[in-house]
């Protein structure tokens, strides 16, 4: 068996009196695409950056690329690609010159970055815009170019820290699409995430994050079978009372459903059976939506939370 | 695979390099860096001085009063050169360009960081200092063969405050802070025997201005400039070399813990 690229064992994070992470135990195996889902201050990036070796960890135990990050810190890091969540570009430098320094800060030859920073510029679709300054580009191109910069050392492992958060989606579809076309070249990838999308798009394999814990782990269509089941029946009513009559109903036929002020999210392998049931049951909800069981959902059954407040 | 060297130590050479790239395209500010020293030259050193005439010299003797001055503005050049790179700038890229977050993406760590842009903010500020020198010995106002060493006490005196600028910027919160910068440049500059002789203070002041930290760069570039080697230059230079090697030593610890949290 091969080393795994990220391993950890109770690793926790403190600030002062805050615990960012309060002992996380993952694994990430070579060639495989991992997620970090999870809601505003889940404790992800502190994860990430734990893992990109620029924060010690307060407690438990890590290895990076099978060396100890507060051992190895450069070592690792010269192997490791690292997208920040905000923007690190270097807007006094133009577009190819943020790739040619990038090569430098990891002392790899002249010809070797010039070549690469020309494959990259067009593997991200960014030559034409090569002699620009960075300020002048989209938010979509510079999370493009900010992935091509994670790239220049040809890193085994890619750090992504919410790739596509604030794009549009014509934007965040040409980042997905570069980061599939990583995943088929055998390029390993963690990435966090607050979109459940993105998960299900991108990750072999996730953990959900919540308050600094893991809440669940696996690959999106398991937790979704194991926590949900396959279809969610989204029930909005004009009150409560006539909510806990349809709970009733529903709970009568097995099915378990997250209770929300005037809302039912019932989990269920069929859902038209469901609506006929409480059709047949005299009982008429406002509005009905019978649709695929996501991440979300996961979610919302394990933490009584919806992801995007 | 492109061939990494993953065992290479990271040297600071990189961060050098980035500024270099960047300010390839800013001649403005260089030049304004030059101009500065030049106009105080023309100004207070032939201006003032041909209404002063002479001032006693290093060694005692009277000397025309823009000979006296000249060594004193080559030093006040390469203070404020370094400094401005190292709190202006560091701070811009510290804080708003999240420059060094980058870096960290890379094998480079706060070392390499501290010590590239102090060594690039040097390099600054001897490029105005040699510019300087090279004007005043046009203008026939170096005394002896030694003021070649100016230069080297110009870059001095450039390490020396690029450290303790770039410690004091880690603890800078924004660019309001920034006035304490000037507040205590200013009064460096006009009153560490810059422009007059330290025995127009009386005693006890005068003494404040020998332990002052422009005054033993001043000193030092006067006495190279006039050929007076006295024992007391070693001194000046014991002073700026532990100065520099204090801030850049505290700057790097501070760097760790705010850019590794
Ligand atoms: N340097 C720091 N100092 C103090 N507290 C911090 C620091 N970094 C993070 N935290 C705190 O740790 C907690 C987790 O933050 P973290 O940034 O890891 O969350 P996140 O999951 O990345 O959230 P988001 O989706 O908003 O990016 C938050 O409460 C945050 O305020
Ligand atoms: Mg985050």
């Amino acid at each position: 068996m091969t080393t795994p690229l990220v391993e950890a064992e109770g690793l926790v994070k403190r600030f002062g009196d805050l615990v960012a992470v309060a002992g996380i135990d993952v694994r990430v195996e070579a060639g495989e695409a991992f997620g970090f889902l999870g809601p505003n201050g889940a404790g992800k990036t502190s994860t990430m950056r734990m893992i990109a070796c620029v924060s010690p960890p307060s407690a438990g135990r890590l290895r990076v690329l099978g060396m100890d990050p507060l051992r190895d810190g450069p070592r690792i890091r010269a192997r490791l690609g690292v997208v920040h969540q905000e923007d690190t570009l270097d807007l006094e430098l133009t577009v190819r010159e943020n790739l040619l320094i990038f090569g430098r800060y990891f002392s790899l030859p002249r010809p070797v970055i010039r070549a690469r920073a020309d494959e990259l510029l067009a593997f991200v679709q960014l030559t034409d815009r090569a002699d620009d300054r960075v300020d002048a580009l989209s938010g979509g191109m510079r999370r493009r170019l900010a992935i091509a910069r994670a790239l220049i050392n040809e890193p085994e492992l890619l750090l992504l820290d919410e790739p596509t958060t604030g794009l549009d989606p014509q934007a965040r579809h040409l980042v997905w699409d570069r980061l599939h076309e990583l995943k088929a070249t055998g390029t390993t990838l963690v990435l966090t995430t607050h979109y459940m999308d993105e998960a299900e798009q991108l990750c072999d394999r996730l953990v959900i994050m919540d308050g600094g814990r893991i809440v669940a782990e696996g690959s999106p269509r398991d937790l979704i079978e194991r926590h949900v089941g396959r279809e969610v029946v989204d029930l909005r009513f004009t009150d409560d009372t006539e909510r806990d009559a349809a709970l009733t109903r529903i709970g009568t036929d097995g099915v378990r459903a997250e209770v929300l002020p005037r809302r039912l999210v019932a989990y269920t392998d069929d859902g038209d059976r469901l609506v006929a049931g409480l059709g047949t049951a005299g009982l008429h909800p406002a509005a009905m939506v019978v649709r695929r069981a996501g991440l979300e959902d996961v979610f919302l059954t394990l933490t009584g939370r919806s992801l995007e407040e | 695979m492109i061939p990494i060297p993953p065992d290479r130590r990271p040297t600071a050479g990189p961060v050098f390099e980035r500024n270099l790239l960047a300010y390839r395209r800013m001649w403005g500010a260089f030049a304004s860096g030059f101009a500065e020293p030049f106009l105080y030259l023309l100004s207070i050193g032939l201006g003032v001085g041909a209404l002063v005439g002479t001032v006693v010299g290093p060694a005692g003797a009277r000397v025309p009063y823009e000979d006296f001055v000249a060594p004193g503005l080559l030093a006040a050049a390469a203070m404020n050169g370094a400094v401005f790179d190292t709190t202006f700038n560091f701070f811009y890229k510290f804080k708003y360009a999240k420059t060094f977050d980058a870096m960290l993406a890379t094998p480079l760590g706060p070392r390499q960081v501290a010590v590239g842009e102090l060594v690039w903010a040097q390099a600054r500020g001897g490029l105005y200092a040699a510019a300087f020198l090279a004007t005043m010995a046009g203008l026939g106002l170096v005394r002896s063969g030694w003021a070649v060493l100016c230069l080297p006490a110009a870059w001095l005196i450039g390490f020396a405050f690029a450290g303790a600028g770039m410690a004091a910027t880690t603890w800078m919160r924004s660019f309001v802070d920034f006035d304490w910068v000037t507040i205590v440049l200013l009064p460096l500059f006009l009153f560490s025997a810059t422009f007059f002789p330290i025995d127009r203070y009386p005693d006890a002041l005068g003494w404040v201005v020998r332990v002052s930290p422009l005054y033993q760069g001043v000193a030092l570039c006067r006495g190279l400039a006039f050929g007076e080697l006295h024992w007391t230059l070693v001194g000046h230079t014991a002073y700026l070399v532990v100065m520099g090697t204090a801030g850049v030593t505290v700057a790097r610890a501070r760097l760790a813990r705010l850019l590794l949290p």
